[in-house]
């Protein structure tokens, strides 16, 4: 999923004038390679997989009371192909069934939904902090470390806190719902990589850059939008790449402890508590999980393929 | 000199340094005096360039000037107006050693962004951009980006920024410090052009000899440890029309290139005080 964004970082030097001309052709295979080296290592790990459980004990590798690999029965190594094959099936024999792949598209919107929700508010905070602790070296001195003790915490220890606070939220026709404490929740994640990062980019410009915005006399907000932050967005990128992913494990796991109905976190539980009798099932969700990770690193790429003006200086990773 | 001239080069010098020392306090309160008395008169339309070897202050004097830092003692006056206000007031263009371009800006519009920062309209900044492109002769490079550009032509795209908003003083460190001798050397027949047609007056930094001979009509030579001006060498190697190629072959220009090595090496000047001789 970071083959987008390294890939417009390396075509950078014919950029602005490379039209649909003749450079086209050896770019074409270099991302059709690309495509095939990612379905390839796809493949790979499917391999691996039926190999260990054709050729592994059933009971697993054991070394004296430790297993250090799973067993292979079906029950705990279904077939991929019965995982796919379950999408296709029906979630239940009631009135309600629908196929699965339809059942987990719907939970990873909402649960893609509500990440957003908290990628937006986290990525707002992250910089105003950001922001701040560039304005203020005091601000950083005193913020910083709070930041960084911020995610020692548990989430599992904030869940149950957040839903009791917002709660007792009231004002007008605004009533809190258990989403928002999940997106909170998601925010919470995400904030931390966008306000370090963030301020590693606003704080990136030489000191030759700076003292040229000085001597034209021009004030620290100009100088933030002119200045800082186009020259932050190469640092900003990455730490929005990491807040997205963050974000979404925040939403999954915050909607299985607030108890949060509709998403992913919650059917990863329910059909993990049915996989006695469908082991494959219990994949479903985890394949929406991740589609959901990819539809959030593909945002990105794609903002950072909007913001390719600013990385010019950038040198691929 | 007649009392008008005078008179009036007192009123606008384009710079008036008086008394200047400069200390930087370091760890464990050790000083370093970086500048020692410092008197400096440049007239408006002169070129002045400050030599010396790494240490001797150069830089730090250009930065007072343009108030990126402040003096210990003493006044600096630019245009009659303080340091502050001078830079407030944008009295002065400014390049640095390396051009100091924003990547992601086009060639124009990072000629543009002064005027851009001091809010000049769109008509006007694309007419004084390509006014300026034409003057450094980069009119075909106008969408390009500073990473598709050669090192001398970045530092031609920053000293036509430099010059966007038409500054009476141009205060240059180093511009060519970092080019090879071939594009150095057309670039100081292309500065001389340029701030001929401006009619700037220009504080340049270098440590090159010849440079500062070609390029300048006083070569200000100054001594490490403290700062100090060791004396002004004034260049009388005509007007700016004359300072064509056929200069750096000429025996004036070498004669003024040894006298400029002998004072910076402190044997005694024989009969140059430059100041007296003007």
């Amino acid at each position: 999923m970071t083959a987008a964004p390294s890939s417009s970082a390396r075509a950078k030097p014919a950029r602005p004038r490379s039209g649909p001309g003749g450079q086209n052709a050896p770019r074409g295979n270099a991302v059709l390679k690309r495509i095939a080296f990612g379905v390839g290592g796809v493949l790979l790990l499917v391999v691996l997989w039926e190999l260990y459980k054709a050729l592994g004990p059933a009971s697993g590798v054991v070394v004296g009371d430790l297993t250090i690999l799973p067993r292979t029965t079906d029950l705990a190594m279904p077939h991929v192909w019965d995982m796919i094959g379950r999408l296709f099936g029906e979630t239940g024999s009631g009135r309600n069934a629908q196929p699965v792949w339809l059942a987990v598209a719907q939970a990873a919107v909402f649960t893609l939904g509500v990440a957003a929700v908290g990628w937006v508010a986290g990525v707002a905070v992250g910089l105003l902090l950001a922001v701040l602790m560039q304005r203020f070296r005091t601000a950083e001195s005193a913020v910083l470390p709070w930041i960084i003790l911020s995610q020692t915490v548990p989430l599992i220890a904030i869940a149950p806190l957040v839903r009791r606070w917002g709660s007792q939220l009231e004002f007008g026709d605004f009533t809190w719902e258990n989403w928002m404490s999940v997106a909170v929740i998601a925010s919470y994640l995400a904030f931390f990589p966008v306000s370090i990062g963030a301020l590693r980019g606003l704080n990136s410009p030489d000191a030759i850059h700076v003292e040229l915005f000085r001597s034209y006399g021009v004030g620290w907000w100009k100088t933030l939008f002119t200045l800082r932050l186009p020259a932050s967005v190469p640092y900003l990128l990455p730490a929005l790449r990491l807040a997205a992913a963050n974000a979404v494990i925040g939403t999954v796991v915050a909607e299985v402890s607030i108890g949060l109905r509709g998403g992913i976190g919650r059917m990863i539980i329910e059909y993990a508590q049915q996989a006695s009798g469908d082991p494959a099932k219990t994949w479903a969700p985890i394949f929406g999980a991740i589609a959901v990770g990819l539809v959030a690193a593909g945002f990105i790429a794609l903002l950072g393929v909007l913001l390719r003006r600013y990385r010019r200086g950038e040198v691929p990773a | 000199m007649s009392e008008a001239s005078a008179a009036s080069a007192v009123e606008v010098a384009a710079l008036q340094v008086t008394g200047v020392d400069k200390i930087f306090t370091g760890k464990k309160k050790a000083t370093i005096t970086a500048l020692e008395k410092i008197e400096l008169t440049v007239a408006p339309g002169e070129f002045v360039s400050l030599i010396g070897p790494s240490g001797c202050g150069k830089s730090t004097l250009l930065r007072l000037i343009a108030d990126l830092d402040t003096p210990t003692t003493g006044t600096i006056s630019v245009f009659g107006k303080t340091a502050r206000q001078a830079r407030i007031d944008q009295e002065y263009g400014i390049a640095f050693q390396q051009a100091g371009l924003l990547p992601w800006r086009t060639v124009t519009a990072n000629i543009e962004l002064p005027l851009e920062l001091h809010g000049v309209g769109a008509a006007a900044r694309k007419a004084r951009s390509a006014e300026l492109l034409s003057l450094v002769g980069l009119s075909d490079f106008a969408e390009s980006y500073p990473d598709q550009l050669s090192g001398g032509m970045q530092q031609r795209v920053a000293i036509a920024r430099s010059l966007a908003e038409s500054p009476r003083l141009l205060l240059m460190d180093e511009p060519f410090g970092a080019l090879d001798e071939m594009t150095r050397e057309r670039m100081q027949t292309e500065l001389v052009r340029v701030t001929a047609e401006t009619g700037a007056a220009v504080v340049f930094v270098t440590h090159s000899i010849p440079e500062a001979v070609y390029l300048s009509n006083r070569v200000v030579v100054m001594s490490p440890r403290p700062g100090r001006i060791r004396d002004i060498l004034t260049v009388s190697l005509g007007s700016a029309s004359e300072r064509t190629e056929q200069l750096r072959e000429n025996e004036a220009f070498f004669e003024n290139v040894s006298k400029v090595r002998e004072l910076l090496h402190g044997e005694a000047p024989v009969g140059i005080r430059g100041v007296e001789t003007r």
